[in-house]
């Protein structure tokens, strides 16, 4: 490939536009690290780190600029739909960008958010020191910005993937994209998708082994209760889009047939493999959600949760019938009335653990003390709209109505009233809840409240519309539509919702800087007046998190010791042992993506030198001694007088 | 402040009321027996779903109004709940229920469109190919023994049968003031069965992304009287040129095309894939052509 073909994308003005900034946003932050010397503090404090809070605070950093591409690419997408016959973008053009939307926003943005939370909060809700593997916690986070950095470069060099992201085949073949786009689809959730299976098997091993002496599995905060299901859905689901992108890389860059339209291929088998991956993946993203309006609603209420056991049993429904309804993304494929019947069956069963969910919180919030918190107003905006589209999935379960919503703006708004309100307001919930737990400062309240309404208001009026015009036919990913279709009004409106929306994002940001400035520091480590374990040790939290590991003989220990006027951290310290840090994890991430960078391309010479590099940091690792380091009892008691601020 | 975002949804609809002149949606607006079962089966859905709605809304607002915190005492201490049997088996079973009437609605109403279009007497129905190819329609009428490129024209009140496949990417035919979509795929055929029971004209297209032409590939359905339709199409055979396995080729390799008409079909040299029915000659004629497709492992029945 020569170098114009590399860089035709930058002969698109818009493209050209977003490269310039990407390159002088990438020179600014140089210069600024060398200006102010602070690389030596970047690689020592962040990028060699292998705490989890750490790891985590960097999932969320790159998440949140994620969203703001994805809602970049959300936003040009209801602009150009805003007027018909508009002209703003082109169909390659508008196909590229709800391509990378979905993908960017699923795998890029929802799920790093979430796996962020998980590892701020986990080993602190089960008292833990770390994770049970942290350098490979570390690998994880490496891997999955790997993916990220390397989806994001598509766009300026070679071509973003343009099928969906779904990528179906024939479509995704080489035959009809022929451009390297659905090369960077395969290798971007290839290497992502292969760090978030390490971590699901990092968090399950953590959470069954590591516990808190005394806490039992019924014991567990509802949260960890939430990650422990997702992460074995993750460890389930996640060989299978490992083994069906595999496929996708051989038939597109080896000429096998697995998926093509001739010589026995059969290119309903990708759907299949996607959505067997594919459905699960909506459960990962929105169970630790539940996790967390659980955890938030009954702190807001200052009462227990209810129905603690009928809570932990329809999740595990849940992640069980999560495997079971793929067939429901393609009853259009003929399957007959038997197969559709029996999708349809297990899908609406769904509806029923989900159910005792939405009713278990609401019954938590009566006789309660409701307070108005920032993170109580997104769990409470969340059961109403999310309600929305737990039933609309319902009437989308029916097979035979499926016939009329399938492919349109029905189904668009459906999953976007599944997922804002489901993932969205969840993760926003935990940042906010959270945020004074990681940074010893609470986040602005009127500036949280307002970005709040703004989200909230400006989601409806965004996707509200888009139910009525799936309705009335209007196809789901077409780039433009004749103003005799009558769609014009109704897309307006929701354009307007849209940019009502972004104004929310933006205040979100705002707050941030507003809060660093003019926050005051956060003394007590339990602003919320919380319950779990994760609010009885200080705030910042210190680099071996608790001091003295408590322990549990309830669930809520830590609420109803301060009732009872106990301290569950009090004790003789001792000398603590922590894992080291380690570069090896981003090296050998950026290895990896020189690999699959050259890969994309089919540079094999380069492609062969940095897959050897792969597995040269993987044989260094196994012969590697590396027995951590002690913090000693001095530097701990001056620590913890330190956050409690007597120093 | 909490009801703001429960009138939204009331807000919205108004205005989509106001903006849509009172003309019904394309999916209530069914003109055949297979949309109106569909149109039905929505309408008592969504009935059903807002029930279910109003009960979480109003046990919502009725917690938020009593149990706030600005309602209670400075000291009140909430309780401690561990739940209630009574009330969570209640939340369990009521669900199980409408689930369950919905599973037999759903059964039944999708064999109903599955299958041929009932009262229209003993009028056998009248077979139409749709294939798809980047990024147009092709309809083949093997008992005309004509074929047209993007426009469909049905007769009324006799049921119709659909066969779909594709020439390239998954597609999907949809009508919807007629029938619920179905894909079209390169490897095996799908059916759609329905029936117009007004003359009229609807809107026809893709439904499922295929690319960069997709946004267009849109065909106008005419239904109309026996009659009528009989009559046209003996026009298209007597004045139509004959499709040929070389206009053919050309035309799927063209991107964009108007309306076309020819007076003999594509089926005879390019049969629909794994067709046994007698308008294919895929038996009698050696294929050797680079579409060839395998049979075996080819198990997706309908």
């Amino acid at each position: 490939m020569s170098m114009k073909e590399l860089f035709a994308p930058m002969k698109e003005p818009m493209i050209f536009g977003a490269g310039i900034s990407i390159l002088v946003g990438a020179i600014a932050i140089v210069v600024g690290l060398t200006y102010f010397k602070k690389w030596g503090w970047l690689y020592k404090n962040w990028l060699t780190t292998v705490d989890h809070k750490k790891i985590g605070v960097m999932y969320i950093f790159v998440a949140l600029i994620m969203l703001f591409r994805g809602g970049i690419d959300a936003l040009l997408m209801r602009a150009q739909t805003a007027i018909p016959e508009n002209g703003l973008l082109n169909a390659e053009h508008y196909n590229e960008i709800f391509t990378t939307h979905g993908l960017i926003m699923i795998i890029f943005m929802a799920m790093p958010f979430i796996i962020g939370l998980m590892n701020i909060v986990i080993p602190l809700q089960i008292g833990a020191r770390d994770v049970a593997f942290p350098r490979l916690n570390a690998l994880s986070f490496w891997l999955f910005a790997a993916g990220a950095g390397l989806l994001n470069i598509s766009f300026i060099i070679g071509g973003s993937p343009n099928a969906g992201w779904s990528s179906y085949f024939p479509l995704a073949g080489i035959e009809f994209s022929p451009n390297v786009g659905n090369n960077y689809y395969a290798w971007s959730l290839q290497i992502s998708g292969l760090g978030t299976l390490m971590t699901g098997i990092n968090f399950i091993t953590t959470i069954v082994k590591m516990r808190a002496p005394g806490m039992t599995l019924m014991k567990m905060p509802m949260f960890t209760w939430s990650a422990l299901i997702t992460n074995i859905i993750i460890t389930f689901a996640f060989p299978v889009l490992t083994v069906a992108l595999a496929l996708m890389t051989l038939d597109r860059q080896f000429g096998t047939k697995f998926f093509a339209m001739q010589d026995g291929g059969m290119d309903m088998l990708w759907a299949n493999l996607f959505w067997v991956w594919g459905h699960p993946e909506v459960y990962i993203v929105i169970l630790p959600a539940f996790g967390i309006f659980s955890e938030v609603i009954s702190t807001f209420s200052r009462k227990n949760l209810f129905g603690y056991t009928s809570m932990v049993f329809s999740m595990i429904a849940i992640s069980l019938l999560s495997f079971m309804v793929w067939v429901h993304h393609f009853y259009t494929m003929g399957h007959g009335v038997m197969v559709n019947g029996i999708f349809s069956i297990t899908t609406m069963l769904i509806a029923v653990p989900t159910g005792v969910k939405i009713f278990n919180w609401l019954l938590t919030m009566r006789h309660g003390k409701i307070t108005f918190t920032t993170p109580m107003l997104y769990a409470l905006a969340f059961i109403p709209i999310f309600t929305i589209g737990g039933v609309t999935g319902v009437m989308l379960a029916m097979a035979s109505a499926d016939y009329q919503y399938h492919n349109t703006l029905f189904l668009v708004a459906h999953f976007h009233y599944v997922l804002i309100p489901g993932t969205v307001f969840g993760v926003l919930a935990g940042y906010h809840f959270w945020w004074p737990k990681i940074f010893g400062f609470r986040l602005n309240e009127k500036l949280g409240k307002s970005a709040f309404w703004c989200i909230v208001v400006g989601f409806n009026v965004a996707f509200f519309p888009l139910f009525i015009l799936g309705l009335d036919g209007y196809a789901r990913r077409m780039y433009t539509y004749s103003a005799d279709t009558g769609y014009g009004p109704l897309s307006m409106v929701s354009f307007i919702g849209a940019l009502v929306l972004a104004v929310g994002f933006a205040l979100l940001c705002y707050n941030i800087y507003y809060s660093f400035r003019h926050s005051p520091r956060e003394l007590t480590g339990d602003p919320w007046d919380a319950r779990s374990l994760e609010w009885a040790t200080q705030s910042p939290v210190p680099e071996y998190n608790f001091a003295i590991v408590p322990h549990i003989n309830q669930l809520d220990e830590f609420w109803y010791a301060k009732k009872e006027g106990r301290d569950i951290t009090a004790g003789q310290y001792e000398r603590i042992h922590m894992p080291n840090n380690s570069g090896a994890p981003m090296w050998m991430a950026g290895v990896l993506f020189l690999f699959s960078f050259f890969f994309v391309f089919s540079v094999w010479s380069l492609v062969i030198v940095f897959g050897i590099a792969t597995l040269g940091f993987m044989a260094y690792r196994s012969f590697e001694k590396d027995e951590g380091h002690h913090i000693e009892v001095a530097e701990i008691e001056a620590t913890e007088r330190r956050l409690r601020g007597e120093l | 402040m909490k009801k703001k975002v429960l009138i939204m949804p009331a807000v919205m609809a108004f205005l989509t009321f106001i903006l849509s002149g009172c003309q019904p949606l394309m999916v209530f607006d069914a003109k055949g027996p297979n949309a109106k079962t569909l149109s039905n089966t929505i309408i008592f859905s969504i009935i059903v779903m807002a029930v279910i709605l109003l009960v979480v809304y109003v046990l919502l607002i009725n917690m938020l109004a009593k149990y706030r915190a600005s309602k209670q005492p400075a000291d009140y201490e909430p309780p401690h709940e561990e739940g209630s049997k009574a009330l969570e088996i209640t939340w369990t079973a009521i669900p199980i229920i409408i689930v369950t009437v919905l599973a037999i609605v759903t059964v039944f109403t999708t064999s109903k469109v599955e299958n041929q279009q009932t009262g229209y007497g003993d009028k056998k129905p009248l077979v139409i190919y749709a294939s798809s190819s980047d990024w147009k329609w092709h309809f083949s009428y093997p008992e005309q023994g004509i074929e047209t490129v993007n426009y469909l024209n049905i007769p009324t009140d006799r049921p119709i049968e659909f066969r779909l496949y594709s020439f390239g990417p998954i597609t999907s035919f949809w009508i919807p003031q007629l029938a619920g979509q179905k894909y079209a795929m390169s490897d095996m055929v799908t059916k759609i069965h329905l029936a117009a029971d007004e003359e009229g004209s609807y809107m026809g297209r893709n439904s499922n992304f295929n690319g960069k032409g997709f946004a267009k590939m849109e065909f106008e359905t005419q239904a109309m009287s026996q009659d009528d339709f009989d009559q046209w199409a003996k026009d298209v055979k007597a004045h139509e040129p004959k499709l040929t396995e070389a206009k053919f080729n050309k035309l799927l390799k063209t991107s964009f095309v108007g309306r076309e008409s020819f007076s003999s079909t594509h089926l005879s040299f390019s049969p629909a894939p794994m067709d046994m029915s007698e308008h294919s000659d895929s038996k009698s004629k050696k294929d050797d052509s680079h579409d060839s497709h395998d049979m075996k492992g080819m198990h997706m029945s309908h």
